[in-house]
């Protein structure tokens, strides 16, 4: 403690005070407290009708009765691995490479920027829309360029992969364009320095830029798996989440939101769902805080 | 396979599942779809309504605002029930609509009804309203009952919950197997009796290049359809009413034997059900390219007006056992509740006595041909000959269950009934397993 903390005016207190007290009463009470009740909850059997005083302790048995009769649930808890495997094997190293094209100023770069990232800016659910005219059985692009006669959507041997492609879509140009961000902050010299040290354009890129770009690189793994837990809107557009598309987050929903209400069931459902985030949360924690003890 | 002929049937065809299968509903789902927005506004509209009420005490003299929440949310059920609205023309009372999207509306009804709903709000009858009065969700109209004409037994008991009524019936639709008849004519069908019959005919329509039985559950609920009305003729009413209340086990015998008859048609059904909506397999039909249609009379909104629905038919689903018959049948009505503690109850009472009277009913039915007038009194003259027919067949029906997801827990049909029976429609192999699979979460879920 230096004596610049004991120079800090009354008002620089209030104000700090007041910085620190309200966004963490805010998280407490819009994050912290909904995660805490919801995991309370899953220990009830309340059905969303009358006092939460009703809602009776049922013990683990939500639990058990999601993982021992609940057919969608492992199918729905694979799903959510498939997808994650896919935007991290498949979309999220090609938006990284189209940011390494993009960043070698080829002509018309901005035109390619602006096409690749317009889909981020549309909704998911109206990506799912788009997409339908693609894969549609009948009016579909697809199906009308291969001749064949695939219900894309429809049939549960596709329509996952179908639901994945649309969402890469998207993925793609969220990835390059935060990856492009950062490939703009690397310092020009390191490049040139490789280059001259004789490093071929792949040397360069793998040896030097990749490992300097490592903030980027973990802000990027976080998105992508953020994105893949939280896949929701597309699948429950095309069909609410049913038939070969069951995730996590749509069987919370079509448990807990609607007529059905039944909140104990879906609550455990979505406290699954909050330890499995949790552990990519706490993994990306520990590295951000090796990185700030390391610089 | 359909080609929709216009954009609007074309994006019909990507809207979200419903469990909606009312007559009015169809336009309303689109356009809760095509605006994300839309289902976000109709949903904080729910939260608003009710606040505009009238603050009339509950036993004082009908007068003063009433709020009446509807889920007409379509253009042409919208003005349907304006008009009811004017024609009730009391100056005393002014009827205040709040319409909230039809989807939102069902989805929200749980904590519309525990918020500050409307004094007078749509539903349904059976088991999806004795559900909320038993919860004291919504408030006793036995009184108004009183006043009530022309309602059968069998209407008047799906409006009865605890021996007391909660719901004021409007208008119906009968389930059955719809064709059209310049198609049957022109290749010398007749109506099947049996089930043999059935899947005589099937067989040879199918070698006439039709699809014999349109269908498509992507919204998950028209499989039910199907279901109930094997189960009603395999098993008969009594054993339908009690399996949907959880008395019946679901892995017994007589249920295996519903999906084993089931299995023994699916080859005669429409193949890629699962990602095809009711709209387009009633299309398929339209276009004569398939033979026949299980479904609710609300298929009829997928026919042109004039000539075109006027070559629609239907006849009752087969008998499969000579032992039940087809007494049985499915037809569910739809029409209006009042809130546990209306803002106006004298009000709302009135209002709900005058829906329940064929003037009021005479209304609707005539804009929208697809359903039927729930009491005897009604206007017919003006009706369609497949309005006509409607009125027989649920006249001489010896009873009438609601619909799968009518007739049980809500929390039931939709978590489980609905991927089970998507489960069977994909892999119809494993009926054993599916119908444990069934029992035991219905084990769990009907103990509450």
């Amino acid at each position: 403690m230096s004596g610049k903390v004991r120079t800090m005016s009354g008002a620089d207190r209030v104000v700090v005070t007041l910085m620190v007290a309200v966004p963490t009463l805010v998280v407490l009470g819009l994050i912290w407290l909904p995660a805490l009740g919801t995991v309370a909850l899953s220990f009830t059997n309340w059905n969303g009708i009358g006092p939460l005083s009703s809602a009776k302790g049922v013990g683990f048995s939500n639990y058990v009765n999601v993982a021992t009769n609940y057919p969608p649930f492992w199918p729905a808890l694979q799903h959510n691995l498939i997808w994650l495997a896919a935007l991290f094997i498949v979309a999220t190293p090609i938006g990284m490479f189209l940011a390494v094209l993009l960043d070698r100023k080829i002509r018309f770069s901005p035109f390619y920027q602006s096409a690749l990232y317009l889909p981020v800016v549309l909704s998911l659910a109206l990506i799912g829309f788009v997409w339908q005219l693609l894969y549609s059985r009948d009016q579909g692009l697809i199906n009308a360029v291969l001749g064949t006669q695939v219900d894309w959507y429809g049939n549960p041997d596709y329509n996952l992969w179908a639901a994945i492609v649309a969402t890469s879509w998207k993925h793609v140009g969220y990835i390059m364009l935060l990856y492009l961000a950062g490939l703009k902050a690397v310092d020009g010299s390191l490049r040139e320095a490789a280059s001259i040290d004789g490093a071929s354009e792949r040397q360069a890129f793998f040896q030097v830029v990749f490992p300097v770009m490592r903030p980027i690189n973990v802000i990027v793994l976080v998105v992508t798996v953020i994105e893949s837990l939280r896949a929701f809107d597309l699948v429950w557009v095309i069909n609410k989440g049913r038939n070969g598309l069951e995730l996590i987050a749509t069987l919370v929903t079509a448990n807990v939101i609607g007529e059905a209400s039944r909140i104990g069931f879906g609550s455990a459902m979505a406290t699954i769902m909050l330890v499995i985030s949790s552990v990519f949360v706490a993994i990306y924690v520990t590295v951000v805080v090796r990185e700030s003890r390391q610089s | 396979m359909s080609r929709p002929a216009t954009e609007a049937q074309f994006l019909a065809r990507m809207m979200p599942p419903s469990a909606a299968a009312t007559g009015l509903s169809r336009r309303a789902m689109l356009r809760g779809t095509l605006g994300g927005a839309a289902l976000l506004g109709a949903t904080g509209l729910l939260a608003a309504c009710g606040g505009g009420g009238g603050a009339a005490a509950p036993a004082g003299p009908a007068t003063g605002t009433l709020t009446f929440g509807s889920n007409a949310s379509d253009a042409v059920p919208k003005e349907v029930y304006a008009q009811v609205v004017k024609a009730f023309g009391d100056p005393a009372i002014q009827v205040k609509t709040n319409t909230v999207d039809h989807n939102t509306f069902q989805e929200q009804i749980t904590n519309y009804l525990q918020g500050q709903p409307d004094d007078v709000f749509t539903w349904f009858a059976g088991y999806r309203m004795q559900f909320f009065a038993q919860q004291g969700l919504v408030g006793d109209i036995s009184d108004v009952w009183q006043n009530v004409q022309g309602m059968s037994d069998a209407i008047k008991t799906a409006s009865t919950a605890d021996g007391k009524q909660y719901f004021v019936p409007y208008t119906t639709y009968p389930w059955a197997v719809y064709y059209r008849p310049s198609v049957w004519a022109q290749k010398g069908y007749t109506a099947p009796k049996t089930l043999d019959e059935f899947v005589a005919l099937a067989t040879k329509m199918q070698a006439d290049g039709l699809v014999p039985i349109a269908f498509a559950d992507k919204d998950g609920w028209p499989a039910m359809g199907t279901f109930d009305q094997l189960n009603l003729r395999i098993n008969g009413y009594d054993f339908h009413v009690n399996l949907m209340a959880g008395k019946e086990a679901w892995d017994s015998q007589q249920v295996r034997t519903v999906f084993d008859t089931w299995k023994r048609l699916l080859p005669f059904h429409q193949t890629d059900s699962l990602g095809r909506t009711w709209q387009e397999a009633a299309q398929t039909l339209q276009q004569k390219k398939a033979g026949m249609y299980v479904l609710g009379m609300f298929l009829g909104q997928q026919f042109d007006k004039g000539a075109d629905q006027d070559d629609l038919d239907f006849f009752p689903f087969p008998e499969v056992d000579s032992r039940i018959g087809t007494g049985a049948i499915e037809a569910p009505i739809d029409g209006f509740m009042m809130a546990a503690n209306p803002k106006n109850e004298a009000a709302a009472k009135k209002f709900l006595g005058y829906l329940a009277t064929a003037q009021a009913e005479n209304i609707s039915t005539k804009a929208d041909t697809s359903t039927i007038a729930a009491g005897s009194l009604a206007d017919t003259a003006g009706y369609t000959k497949l309005q006509k027919k409607a009125v027989d067949f649920v006249a001489n029906g010896k009873q009438i269950s609601q619909f799968l997801d009518r007739d049980t827990r809500p929390d039931f049909a939709s978590t489980v009934m609905i991927p089970a029976l998507q489960q069977f429609i994909k892999t119809p192999d494993d009926i054993a397993g599916l119908t444990t699979s069934i029992q035991n979460q219905a084990k769990t879920i009907f103990t509450t």
